[in-house]
């Protein structure tokens, strides 16, 4: 707080100089983003609205208005269905991955022997795996638990549900393993939160007789809500970006297609990005931290508080205002 | 733990049952502790399970394969599988490659990503803010959708199918998932205390020279965790680095051993077409030692520096305080 107000005052001639060396210190960067992310952003957003041939002399470009686009839901076969199986599979996914990565980081936080060595095979996946490797693994059928009888589980979820989710769920299960091989990184980030609770807190909760399984809820939960929200959307990204990701493989192939052409993965490549950036925001919606009761109250005080203070300042600059009023009256009747 | 001093039991004394099992306030119980064991090597065996797989099949002569009573040992330790693989993939030239190809972007990443990292965590400018959004901003959009005019532009710098494809964007602060690099510099340089660097500046050294002097040796830790990721990440990413190096179309004299696994059956085949008869025919056994072949660098790196890894997410504060 008092931070802040310091910094609003009206910065000296030291401090805009030392802003023109940060500006130095962040130069780089900001040629980098211009080169590398806004204009090819601008770029690639005309390139949507044109048909682009490759020849010889060069690029020729045809503009086709809103065509790719509707090329993309009208006549391609493939996309559409890949986008809508990518949502569902990945909002299925994200709350496996963060929910496994919890439990093995409370696991993992308890008082054993070997941690270092569990640690370093839950850790694993992170160093190895690659797009081709899952993709080797996955073609040999390593990629399942052995165990697990999926064609059962989709006939009766096939039941239940309708086709396409039943699908989804069972490509969950199928790709079980691979599923949990991504969250090694999750698990170290909800395993330095967990490490960095306050153990008296457990400790008086102790002492007023609380168990495990309220610890966990009222305690270790909201104390680290925010790794939640935080692996939530890394795990929405990470898939995202995933090599085995097949959405991404049709954008490279349409893009080297000679048919479809740069405009048109362009075009794709943009409704990936809407759907990718609306998936970030429904996981964070239902990830977000909800401020709990006492912080409600703390911040309607603290209104409070702001609105008494402003009263009592316009009271006080009224009574100045009157009082030198009075001055000047006073002085002009003498 | 309640108390339960009202129930008796002649034979079996329930309290001690549950303070075996459940644990006491300076001893942790059996049971509980039996389940935690269990849980973490169960799980434990399923995320290893793809690799021992991937091991034991790739020592497998092809006879095993075909012959349903082996299941998990090779009847013999077949090392032909590697022997082939490594002949395809043309494995010392590709690892050198491989490692060329991770390493000059991962220390041009360490480099400028520290120095932005600072700029940021040190120096209050306008727009700082605003800049800030936008590096997370450029985290989250798919790189899709800057990859077409990317591909373009570098084709028409005439940097296409070489490395300086990837060392161009690197040093202006766009490499491979730089934004978290930056970010992790930024973290960890906000907590290095300002009066030291205020101290050094009294006594007479400049921006850069504090920088150097005070800020990049209390840094190390983080240095150690974006050299590592990066590393590990440059390594394993397939597809830019086949898109912009390796060449989609008309192919380069790079390649990587992922790439190289990536089109391992093309590649296998072709070899063995040359060669003649003295390769087998590709079977599963030669992709696993393949696939065996392209992870086993980052497998004895990882084992080497495993401390460094797994701790780095901890000692960087990633988490954010």
């Amino acid at each position: 707080m008092s931070r802040e107000k310091v910094k609003k005052l009206k910065p000296g001639r030291l401090k805009k100089r030392e802003g023109r060396v940060g500006y130095l210190f962040v130069l780089p960067w900001i040629i980098g983003t211009l080169l590398f992310v806004i204009y090819p952003l601008i770029q690639s957003f005309q390139y949507a609205f044109y048909k682009i041939k490759m020849t010889p002399k060069g690029r020729i470009l045809t503009p086709v208005a809103l065509k790719n686009y509707l090329d993309i839901w009208q006549r391609d076969v493939e996309f559409p269905t890949a986008l809508t199986g990518y949502a569902i599979n990945t909002l299925l996914a994200v709350p496996v991955i963060v929910v496994f990565a919890l439990i093995i980081a409370l696991l993992l936080n308890s008082k054993i022997r070997w941690k270092g060595l569990f640690r370093l095979v839950f850790f694993l996946p992170v160093i190895i795996a690659s797009g081709p490797v899952m993709g080797q693994l996955a073609e040999q059928g390593a990629a399942s638990i052995p165990a697990m009888n999926v064609t059962m589980i989709y006939q009766v979820l096939d039941q239940y549900l309708p086709g396409m989710l039943a699908q989804s769920i069972t490509d969950l299960f199928s790709n079980m393993i691979m599923i949990l091989w991504y969250s090694g990184v999750q698990i170290l980030i909800f395993l330095a939160a967990v490490q960095k609770i306050d153990t008296s807190l457990y400790e008086a909760a102790k002492i007023d007789g609380s168990s495990l399984w309220e610890e966990f809820w009222k305690i270790t939960l909201p104390t680290i809500k925010p790794m939640l929200l935080l692996n939530a959307v890394y795990t929405v990204i990470f898939l995202s970006n995933n090599e085995q990701n097949e959405i991404i493989v049709l954008i490279q192939s349409a893009m080297f297609d000679v048919s479809r052409g740069y405009g048109y993965a362009s075009a794709m490549a943009w409704m990936y990005a809407i759907i990718v950036t609306i998936l970030v925001a429904v996981v964070a919606v239902l990830f977000i931290v909800k401020k709990d009761i006492y912080e409600k109250k703390a911040k309607s005080f603290r209104k409070m508080q702001k609105r008494q203070e402003r009263a009592l300042k316009k009271t006080r600059r009224k009574g100045e205002r009157y009082e030198r009023k009075n001055r000047n009256k006073n002085a002009s009747l003498q | 733990m309640k108390e339960r001093t009202g129930i008796k039991m002649p034979v079996f004394n329930r309290d001690k049952f549950r303070k075996v099992m459940l644990g006491s306030k300076d001893k942790q119980g059996i049971g509980k502790l039996g389940i935690i064991y269990l849980l973490l090597i169960c799980i434990g065996f399923v995320y290893l399970y793809p690799l021992l797989y991937m091991i034991s099949r790739s020592f497998m002569p092809i006879d095993d394969l075909l012959d349903t009573s082996v299941n998990w040992l090779p009847s013999k330790f077949y090392l032909t599988n590697y022997v082939n693989a490594a002949k395809s993939m043309n494995f010392w030239k590709t690892f050198v490659q491989s490692v060329i190809i991770a390493g000059i972007p991962t220390l041009l990443n360490v480099v400028m990503c520290s120095i932005i990292g600072y700029g940021f965590a040190r120096y209050d400018f306008k727009g700082k803010k605003i800049m800030m959004a936008i590096l997370i901003f450029s985290f989250i959009l798919p790189p899709q959708v800057t990859m077409m005019p990317n591909y373009v532009w570098y084709s028409d710098l005439k940097i296409l199918n070489s490395l300086k494809a990837f060392i161009f964007p690197a040093f202006l602060g766009q490499g491979l998932k730089s934004q978290i690099f930056i970010l992790i510099f930024y973290q960890f340089f906000k907590q290095v205390p300002q009066a030291l660097i205020e101290a050094s500046k009294i006594d007479g050294a400049g921006h850069f020279k504090a920088f150097v002097k005070i800020a990049i040796p209390s840094a190390a830790p983080a240095i150690l965790v974006v050299f590592l990721f990066s590393i590990v990440w440059y390594w394993n990413e397939s597809y830019l680095t086949q898109l912009y190096v390796c060449g989609a179309v008309s192919k380069s004299d790079w390649t990587t051993l992922v790439v190289s696994l990536k089109n391992f059956a093309d590649t296998y085949s072709a070899q063995a077409s040359v060669s003649g008869n003295s390769m087998l025919s590709l079977n599963e056994s030669i992709k696993m030692a393949g696939t065996m072949l392209s992870i086993l660098p980052l497998l004895i790196m990882y084992f080497i520096l495993q401390r460094q890894f797994v701790e780095s997410v901890d000692r960087t504060g990633i988490t954010g305080e």
